[in-house]
């Protein structure tokens, strides 16, 4: 991908991530963030990360979205036309809002400026999704497996939570 | 210059496919239904679909006063574009693959995926209370069924070893007993795989039974009641173009592919054993729709989390335990298959007999009169 069309990639990434802060229709937002992880999907691409690019698409804009947009339905900012019930923050509530936002965005510039990360003249060659696996399967595996498990517990513990009660004798 | 007649080949035998799709449900929901079907434009009624073409086109393109304009026209319009996205992926033929990807087969879902979003979007943008009901259906649809349908693919994924859906047919080639192909769909694992893809497969095209978010005796038309036009035909459009992109899929994953049934048929051109795999299961679409009634959204949501879903848990520990015997021969062979048999058997006749005792089968009164 040239120069041009990964700027576009990211300007488009940024704008939509702002809208979805901006805009006060929840729907309109939620689907602004579908823009968003789509641009972060195009990025993965434009990087060689096929198999990321497709996972993120998949598990963002199909799964996640899905939850956020039957979540915001359920409430009255997901009236067709209708926006988020407008209530004015308190001067706290600002601060402590700046608050978290600054530690965020700390966070972030401390781990980034920390992390070494390889600036060497060519790109590296797209990693084939057979070595992908291996790498998942053999070194990364016990995170892997941890994640699983976790993920599988929440699945049942969620039809569990959501099966009807059994009826008293 | 290839690529873009490849493009123009696949958009236009799709859009081909399409057109006869809409005059053979029509016809064979006909022949259920004991009625002649659409024979009033050319003979047999086949210029209907460009009849219907032309009243699609020349149509008035009704936007509602209040609805989100921008929303109201991207949906159809996403949803076509995904669909025909999922096309480029599939192994029509031994050296027909438009783009073969190192992960095909997750390209096809994750591009796949765009399409629920576009309903969810139609159904909003009307600002119609019927279209928001269907909106909010389709999402509790997805998220019920999207599960059990990226499940039901895993075990082939697996056992193939391979995201590559060339590679995945290839894995399909060869013959069992000199004569029996290596099908997937002809393991204990791939047969209820193959099973469970189709049914989810129907829910995520919206497909009768499953077709709560369209549901004309209760939405009018869900999302597509304030859709006229072109606008309304893309929509119908999209839904075939799914129909087709997912039983493609279904041929690619379960049977074989490209692949000819039979050792002495090999010598038929690859293409046409695709095509002719894609319209039984194409015809199958029609039949259920012809004969199966709609599920209620409780129905819906409870076959999705209590049935499909454990279903594809077990068939991956019956995938996983085949995988382990591959390498076992003679006897090892005979026990392989009856261990993965019954690691899918047992744990289905518990589920089936623990769902009919919890469900009584019904009777009904003019039944029982």
């Amino acid at each position: 991908m040239n120069f041009v069309a990964l700027a576009t990639v990211i300007a488009f990434t940024l704008a939509c991530a702002a809208g979805a802060f901006v805009l006060r229709n929840l729907i309109r937002s939620v689907l602004l963030l579908v823009g968003a992880w789509t641009g972060i999907a195009l990025y993965f691409l434009a990087a060689g990360a096929e198999f990321a690019a497709f996972a993120q698409f998949l598990i963002y804009v199909g799964a996640v979205s899905m939850v956020a947009l039957f979540a915001v339905l359920l409430t009255r900012g997901g009236r067709p036309g209708g926006d988020a019930p407008s209530v004015a923050p308190s001067r706290s509530g600002r601060l402590w809002a700046v608050l978290a936002g600054a530690a965020v965005f700390g966070v972030l510039a401390a781990t980034i400026l920390r992390t070494p990360l390889g600036t060497s003249g060519s790109p590296p060659a797209p990693l084939p999704v057979r070595e992908f696996g291996r790498e998942l399967m053999g070194a990364q595996a016990p995170a892997l497996l941890e994640a699983g498990v976790l993920l599988t517990a929440a699945l049942i513990g969620a039809v569990v939570l959501a099966a009807p009660d059994k009826p008293k004798p | 210059m290839t690529n873009l007649l490849i493009i123009v080949v696949l958009v236009g035998f799709f859009a081909g496919l399409f057109a006869v799709m809409t005059w053979a449900e029509r016809k064979l929901l006909g022949r259920v239904q004991n009625r002649p079907g659409p024979n009033r434009t050319g003979p047999f009624g086949l210029l209907q679909p460009v009849a219907d073409g032309i009243k699609m086109l020349t149509k008035e393109d009704i936007v509602p006063q209040d609805c989100d304009r921008v929303l109201h026209f991207l949906a159809p319009v996403v949803m076509v574009a995904f669909s025909i996205l999922t096309f480029a992926v599939i192994p029509y033929g031994r050296h027909w693959v438009p783009v073969d990807l190192d992960c095909g087969v997750l390209y096809f879902f994750a591009v796949g995926a765009g399409t629920e979003l576009a309903v969810f979007m139609a159904g909003w943008a009307s600002h119609n209370k019927y279209a928001v009901l269907a909106a909010m259906r389709a999402l509790a649809q997805l998220i019920s069924y999207e599960l059990p349908l990226l499940l039901s693919w895993t075990p082939v994924v697996m056992v193939s070893g391979t995201l590559s859906a060339q590679g995945i047919v290839l894995a399909q080639a060869g013959w069992r007993l000199g004569f029996i192909p290596r099908w997937n769909v002809l393991t204990p694992w791939g047969a209820v795989g193959f099973l469970l893809f189709l049914v989810a497969a129907v829910a995520e095209c919206n497909r009768s039974p499953f077709d709560l978010p369209e549901a004309e005796s209760e939405l009018i038309a869900g999302h597509l009641t304030e859709y006229s036009g072109f606008k309304y035909a893309l929509f119908f459009m999209a839904e075939y173009f799914g129909m087709s992109a997912l039983s493609a899929m279904a041929v690619t994953l379960f049977l074989g592919g490209w692949g000819a049934p039979l050792p002495g048929l090999a010598f038929v051109p690859t293409p046409l054993w695709f095509l002719g795999k894609l319209f039984v299961l194409l015809f199958g679409f029609i039949w259920l729709r012809a004969t199966w009634p709609r599920l209620r959204l409780d129905q819906l949501t409870r076959l999705g989390w209590t049935g499909l879903l454990p279903l594809c848990l077990i068939n991956l520990i019956a995938a996983a335990v085949w995988w382990a015997g591959r390498d076992w021969s003679g006897p090892g062979q005979i026990a392989r298959w009856l261990v993965t048999g019954a690691c899918i058997g047992v744990p289905l006749a518990a589920l089936l007999r623990r769902n009919a005792a919890r469900h009584p089968r019904r009777t009904y009164a003019y039944a029982a009169a």
